[in-house]
C-alpha cells in the first residue's frame, strides 16, 4: 500500500464520519422544526370534512362534547363524551388515567342520562366532590362544573 | 415542573406540532453509521494488513444483522421513538469494535493476550438482544415507578455481591467483578440502571414535598427527614459500598447522578452548590487521606515526575496516552501506523487515547459531538414527555451518561485526575455494553411515548368535535 493510499483512506474515513455526525444534527434539526409543518393541520382539516359529513343531525348546540382535567398532575388530559360513560381513575382501563396519589383505581363514572351528564363516586378512598360536597349519589353535572377527585379538577367542555 | 411543562405541550398542540415517526431517516442514519463501524474495520485490515480483512463478509453480515434487527425491533413497537439514538450508538459501538480488533492486532504480533474484539462482538450482541427485548417486554415506562424500591434494593444487592468471597473478585486493585464460571460481570453497571429508576420513582411521587416542605437553613430550604430520608439511604448504602471497594469512577458517577436529579425533580438550585461544596469537602479529605486519590491527583498535575526510569512509573499510562494524542494531531497516524498499543488498557479505559492517535482530533470531535448529541436527545425527551417519572427517568439515564463521559474522557485527556469506568459503547466490557443498550431501550420507550401525537387540546367551539379520536396517553 502506497502512503498515498493511505493518507486518502484516513482522509476518507474521517470524511464518513463526519458525514454521519453531520446527518445526524440534520435530522436532529428537522426534528425540531420540520415537524411544525401543516402535516398536521391537513390531516385535521381532512378529518374535519369526513367528520362533517358524518355528523349525526340530532347533535344539539351547547351541549358539552369532552371531559377534560383542568387542574392536577395531568392537566390538558381529555376524553370525548362520545365513548360514555368514562371511567375515571388510576387503573389501565380508565378513560382518563390520573397519576394522583388521591385518586382510587376505579375512582368515578361520567356517564349520560337523557340530556343531563352524571357523575358517580364508585366507592373511592377519598370521594368525589362538586365544590365543597362530597357526593353520594349520581349528580348532575353541566358544562363548566368543577368536579373534584383527589388533587385533580376535571369539568366539562363543548 | 410537570404544570409548567403541560403548558408547553399544550402550546405545542395549540402551533398544531406533532411529531413525525421519521423511521426512514434512521434507517439511513443507520447505514450510514454502519459505514462508520464497518469502513473503520476495513481500513484497519487494510491498515494493519494491507488487504481489506477477510472475515470482512462475515463480520459486517453479522454488524448488519445486529443493526438492522433492532432498527426492525423499533420500527415495531416503538414507531414514534427517537430517530437519532440508534444509529448514534450503534456507530459508536461500531467504531468500537473496529479500534479493539486493531489492538487485538497489535497484541495478537507482540503475543499478548488478545481476542476482545470477538469477544466484544458477543457483548454487543447480547446487548442488541436485550435492548429488544427491553422494547418488546416494556410497553409502559410508567410500569417501572413500581418498583422503585425494590429496584433501590436491587442496585445495592448487586453492589454488594462483589464483595462475597467466592463470587466476588479483584482486578486491577478494584473489587467490582463478580466472576460466574467462564464470565465475568461488573453488577455496578446494572445498578446504575437501576438506581436511576429507584431515584425517579422515588422523587417523582416527593419532588412536592422536597421542594416546600422543611425548613430554611441560610440559603437553602432544608426538605423534611421523612420525605428526604429513604433516598438520602438508598444513595447513603450504595455511596458507602462504592467508596469501600475504592471504586472512585462510580462513585464520583453515582453522586453526580444524585445531585442532577435532585436538582432536576425540585428546581432548587441551592442544592447543586450544597452538593458542590460536599464533593469539594469529599475530595479534599480523600486527598489528604487516601493514599490512592492522592497518587492520581499528583499524576494529573505533574504527570512526568512520575514517567521514566528513577520514578514508580504511576504517570506512565496518563504520559503515553498523551504522546499518542499528540502524534497523531489533526487527523491521526491512520490505521496501523499508530502505535497505541504502548498504552496499557487501550482497549478499555483509554480507547479515546487510541482513537486520538490513529484517527486524530478530528475523529475525537466527532466522537465527543456523538456523545454531546445521544445526551441531548436524552435531556430533549426528558423535556417533551408528559409524565413526570418519564421525564426524571430521561433526564436521569442522561446525565448519567454525560457524567460517565466526563469523567472518563476528561482523565484520558488530562483534564481532570483520572479515575476507571468505561467510555460507553467505546470501552471493550461486556457489562457497560450490555448496561448502555438498556439505557437506550428505555430512552427509547419513553420517548416513543413522549412522540406519540398529542390528544386535541384546542378548545375550538364548533361541536363536531366529538367525533375526534381520543388518543390515550398510556
Amino acid at each position: 500500500m502506497s502512503e498515498l493510499t493511505l493518507l486518502l483512506i484516513r482522509i476518507g474515513y474521517l470524511a464518513v464520519l463526519w458525514i454521519f455526525v453531520l446527518s445526524a444534527i440534520s435530522v436532529v434539526r428537522s426534528d425540531m422544526f420540520g415537524a411544525r409543518v401543516p402535516e398536521p393541520d391537513k390531516a385535521g382539516a381532512k378529518g374535519r370534512e369526513r367528520k362533517k359529513k358524518a355528523k349525526p343531525p340530532t347533535q344539539r348546540r351547547g351541549s358539552p362534547t369532552h371531559l377534560i382535567v383542568t387542574a392536577g398532575s395531568n392537566v390538558g388530559e381529555r376524553a370525548e363524551l362520545a365513548d360514555a360513560p368514562l371511567l375515571i381513575g388510576r387503573g389501565t382501563d380508565a378513560a382518563i388515567r390520573l397519576d394522583d396519589d388521591y385518586v382510587s383505581t376505579r375512582h368515578a363514572r361520567v356517564a349520560a342520562s337523557e340530556d343531563q351528564w352524571f357523575v358517580e363516586d364508585l366507592g373511592s378512598t377519598n370521594g368525589t366532590y362538586i365544590g365543597t360536597v362530597r357526593i353520594t349519589q349520581p349528580t348532575t353535572i353541566t358544562l363548566g362544573t368543577q368536579v373534584r377527585i383527589g388533587k385533580t379538577i376535571l369539568e366539562l367542555r363543548k | 415542573m410537570s404544570a409548567t411543562t403541560n403548558d408547553r405541550s399544550g402550546s405545542a398542540a395549540a402551533f398544531g406540532f406533532v411529531h413525525r415517526q421519521r423511521r426512514g431517516a434512521e434507517l439511513f442514519l443507520l447505514l450510514l453509521a454502519l459505514a462508520v463501524g464497518l469502513g473503520a474495520y476495513a481500513a484497519v485490515g487494510i491498515g494493519m494488513q494491507g488487504e481489506i480483512p477477510a472475515d470482512m463478509l462475515g463480520y459486517g453480515g453479522w454488524l448488519v444483522a445486529l443493526v438492522l434487527g433492532s432498527h426492525v425491533v423499533v420500527r415495531l413497537v416503538a414507531p414514534y421513538a427517537d430517530p437519532v439514538l440508534l444509529p448514534l450508538v450503534a456507530a459508536l459501538n461500531g467504531l468500537g469494535l473496529a479500534v479493539i480488533h486493531r489492538l487485538d492486532l497489535s497484541y495478537e504480533a507482540a503475543d499478548r493476550t488478545a481476542g476482545f474484539a470477538a469477544k466484544q462482538l458477543t457483548w454487543m450482541t447480547l446487548g442488541v438482544v436485550l435492548f429488544c427485548l427491553t422494547l418488546v417486554l416494556l410497553r409502559d415506562h410508567r410500569i417501572l415507578a413500581r418498583f422503585t424500591y425494590t429496584s433501590a434494593l436491587a442496585a445495592v444487592v448487586l453492589l454488594l455481591l462483589p464483595m462475597l468471597p467466592v463470587l466476588g473478585r479483584e482486578v486491577n486493585g478494584a473489587r467490582i467483578w463478580i466472576a460466574v464460571g467462564p464470565f465475568s460481570f461488573q453488577p455496578g453497571e446494572v445498578a446504575k440502571v437501576l438506581l436511576v429508576i429507584a431515584f425517579a420513582g422515588y422523587l417523582v411521587l416527593h419532588k412536592d414535598a422536597l421542594a416546600l416542605a422543611g425548613r430554611r437553613v441560610l440559603f437553602l430550604d432544608l426538605p423534611r427527614g421523612r420525605d428526604f430520608g429513604p433516598i438520602l439511604v438508598m444513595w447513603g448504602i450504595s455511596m458507602m459500598i462504592l467508596v469501600g471497594q475504592r471504586d472512585l469512577g462510580s462513585s464520583l458517577l453515582f453522586f453526580g447522578l444524585f445531585l442532577a436529579m435532585l436538582y432536576l425533580a425540585t428546581e432548587r438550585p441551592g442544592w447543586l452548590v450544597v452538593g458542590g461544596g460536599m464533593f469539594l469537602t469529599g475530595a479534599v479529605l480523600a486527598f489528604l487521606f487516601v493514599s490512592h486519590v492522592k497518587t492520581r491527583v499528583d499524576v494529573w498535575l505533574d504527570p512526568f515526575a512520575y514517567y521514566g526510569e528513577g520514578t514508580n512509573d504511576t504517570g506512565f499510562q496518563p504520559v503515553e496516552a498523551q504522546f499518542g494524542m499528540a502524534w497523531g494531531g489533526l487527523i491521526g497516524r491512520g490505521f496501523g501506523e499508530g502505535d497505541p498499543t504502548r498504552v496499557p488498557f487501550a482497549y478499555s479505559d483509554f480507547i479515546m487515547s487510541s482513537i486520538g492517535e490513529e484517527l486524530g482530533l478530528t475523529a475525537m470531535i466527532a466522537v465527543l459531538l456523538i456523545y454531546g448529541l445521544i445526551v441531548e436527545r436524552a435531556l430533549r425527551i426528558a423535556l417533551i414527555s408528559r409524565d413526570g417519572f418519564g421525564k426524571l427517568l430521561a433526564a436521569g439515564l442522561g446525565s448519567v451518561f454525560a457524567l460517565q463521559v466526563f469523567v472518563v474522557v476528561g482523565g484520558v485527556t488530562g483534564l481532570i485526575p483520572l479515575t476507571g469506568l468505561t467510555t460507553p459503547f467505546l470501552s471493550y466490557g461486556g457489562s457497560s455494553l450490555v448496561a448502555n443498550w438498556v439505557i437506550v431501550a428505555l430512552l427509547l420507550r419513553v420517548s416513543d411515548q413522549a412522540r406519540r401525537p398529542l390528544p386535541d387540546l384546542s378548545d375550538d367551539e364548533n361541536e363536531d368535535d366529538d367525533a375526534t379520536q381520543v388518543v390515550r396517553l398510556r
